[in-house]
């Protein structure tokens, strides 16, 4: 029997893009938990705009697969989280619904660029969010809030109804303020959708019983290299050695191909974004082109006044690595690079189970700290691995640095989800204690 | 190096519209980002074409889908049960 559920609390970081009238929910595994979605899952009969103005208006006619298994495991869908527009961003400030504040310091940015998701859980508005995590939407600002978010596996959640940005390597992952929600979340988003032709037919995940004791842990020495804060990096290494007490054998290792990753990345995320925001023409959705004039200069017009900066600039970017004369150059050599980051796993996957190192390479930004576009980017260096070889990736709290929330990132095989869903290290409400301490 | 009539060209096949004053900053930030994608330059392979892709064929199956009432709602002054779209010739 359905029930209703009233949503009416305030919303002081602007994690929400608009909160839901009329909620429902059933019987389930999820019955009545409230859980936030990301404005770029479709949601039937609800506003859907990727935090752009190019969308601004548009309602779905359909739910996306996870929308209906959310429904189905008797969710209470409360409302679309803030993101950086089209989920190009590390800060969640490029949304045009403005930006979202960090729960832990208001003065930060959330992470991004599923910030609205993480600061909607951080903030305890909701038990449980959905992010999407492309080169680390969902674990940076997992990291950055002080939750627990995970990338799943390359096809083991269904894209059907998620707004597409880099199909190649994007995944809807579960963020939560512990890793046993998280896994409750991921449990019912799992599974294999017909209508996502990479989704995989694999069984249904087994339920999680995390042993840390005689598991062998890789740690790749790039991970905490040039550009690491020595001090997120202490906070990381501290973290390992607990996990060593409880009886985990840490095995140093090395990672060859990160030096080409964020290039890879950044490459053909690119390339896969100027092809899939093609289709933003006003035409079939969104805010009609001037009816009259040429073709050609209705859409660019269009498209000059619906997309923000960062991602015009990545629709160029990406058309210029994949122009006459250029292709070879960059996206040929990046899916090259993309080999030999997934060689360097399954090299590494052969001699350990997971593989740990900090999610970000800092703690969370100031807001309005945002520096050049090149500069943003290089704060992906850590997660974007995980992405280009489709493995799963999760971020757990592992304690503070500079009184900010540190991320552990532990990356396993294929499938190997319940590998990595461990508890964290260092709870929220560790920090909470920390930060309200008379 | 990339050239500011290098972004205006992009720009147009892109119908991404660009503005005079925004030529000059996407130009200086388009030089520092790709050379720094000249890493790959060191990549070995990736020239030769794609190995290890198959097709795979399946039968249609015809299966329920949107209504042509639903596929349109989200279009601004649809005709007669089509979409409008700005004069190609």
């Amino acid at each position: 029997m359905e029930k209703t559920f009233i949503f009416d609390r305030p919303d002081p970081c602007n994690a929400f893009i608009k909160i839901c009238e009329n909620i429902t929910y059933g019987e389930g595994p999820l019955s009545g938990i409230p859980v936030g979605i990301k404005d770029n899952i479709s949601t039937a009969g609800i506003e859907t705009t990727c935090g752009s103005e190019i969308l601004k208006g548009y309602i779905p006619p359909y739910n996306a697969h996870v929308i209906t298994l959310l429904k189905s495991a008797g969710a209470a869908i409360v409302g679309k989280t803030n993101m950086d527009e089209f989920g190009m961003g590390t800060t969640t400030e490029s949304s045009i619904f403005g930006p979202t504040k960090n729960p832990v310091d208001p003065t930060r940015a959330p992470g991004g660029s599923s910030g609205g998701s993480a600061a909607a859980v951080g903030s305890g508005l909701v038990r449980m969010a959905l992010g999407t995590d492309t080169g680390g939407s969902v674990r940076c600002p997992a990291s950055f809030c002080g939750i627990v978010g995970m990338k799943p596996t390359y096809g083991r959640v269904s894209r059907y109804g998620l707004i597409a940005y880099a199909n190649s390597m994007e995944q809807i992952g579960p963020m939560a303020a512990n890793v046993r929600d998280c896994a409750l979340l991921y449990s019912v988003i799992a599974g294999y959708d017909p209508r996502d032709g990479t989704s995989i037919d694999k069984p249904a995940p087994a339920p999680v019983t995390p042993v840390i004791a005689g598991k062998k842990i890789g740690v790749p020495a790039e991970y905490f290299g040039e550009g690491v804060d020595p001090a997120v990096a202490e906070t990381v290494t501290q973290a390992i050695e607990k996990l060593a007490d409880l009886g985990a054998e840490i095995v140093p290792c090395t990672m060859p191909s990160m030096k080409y990753a964020l290039a890879s990345y950044y490459v053909t995320s690119m390339s896969e974004a100027s092809s899939n925001l093609g289709r933003y023409d006003g035409v079939r959705y969104g805010t009609a082109p001037e009816m009259v004039q040429p073709w050609h200069e209705a859409f660019s017009a269009i498209r000059r006044a619906g997309f923000g900066e960062e991602v015009r600039r990545r629709i160029l970017l990406g058309s210029f690595a994949l122009s006459a004369g250029y292709q070879g150059k960059y996206y040929a050599k990046a899916q090259a690079a993309r080999r030999m980051v997934r060689d360097d796993f399954a090299r590494l996957f052969a001699e350990v189970d997971i593989i740990a190192g900090p999610t970000m390479p800092t703690v969370a930004f100031r807001l309005g700290e945002a520096a050049d576009p090149l500069s943003m980017y290089l704060a992906d260096i850590l997660t974007v691995p995980a992405n280009l070889a489709g493995i799963p990736a999760i971020s757990v709290p592992c304690g503070e640095a500079h009184s900010l929330p540190v991320g552990l990132q532990l990356m396993g095989r294929h499938f190997a989800e319940d590998e990595i869903l461990l508890p964290p290290l260092h709870t929220r409400r560790d920090q909470h204690d920390r930060h309200h301490r008379p | 190096m990339v050239s500011e009539e290098d972004v205006a060209h992009i720009a147009v096949i892109s119908d991404v519209g660009v503005d005079a004053s925004e030529l000059k900053l996407f130009t200086g930030q388009f030089n520092a980002i790709f050379e720094y994608f000249d890493i790959l330059d060191s990549v070995e392979g990736g020239t030769g074409e794609p190995v290890g892709q198959t097709n795979i064929f399946r039968e249609d199956v015809v299966v329920q889908s949107l209504s042509q009432e639903e596929v349109l709602r989200n279009s601004t002054d649809p005709e007669d049960g089509f979409i409008r779209a700005p004069r190609v010739i």
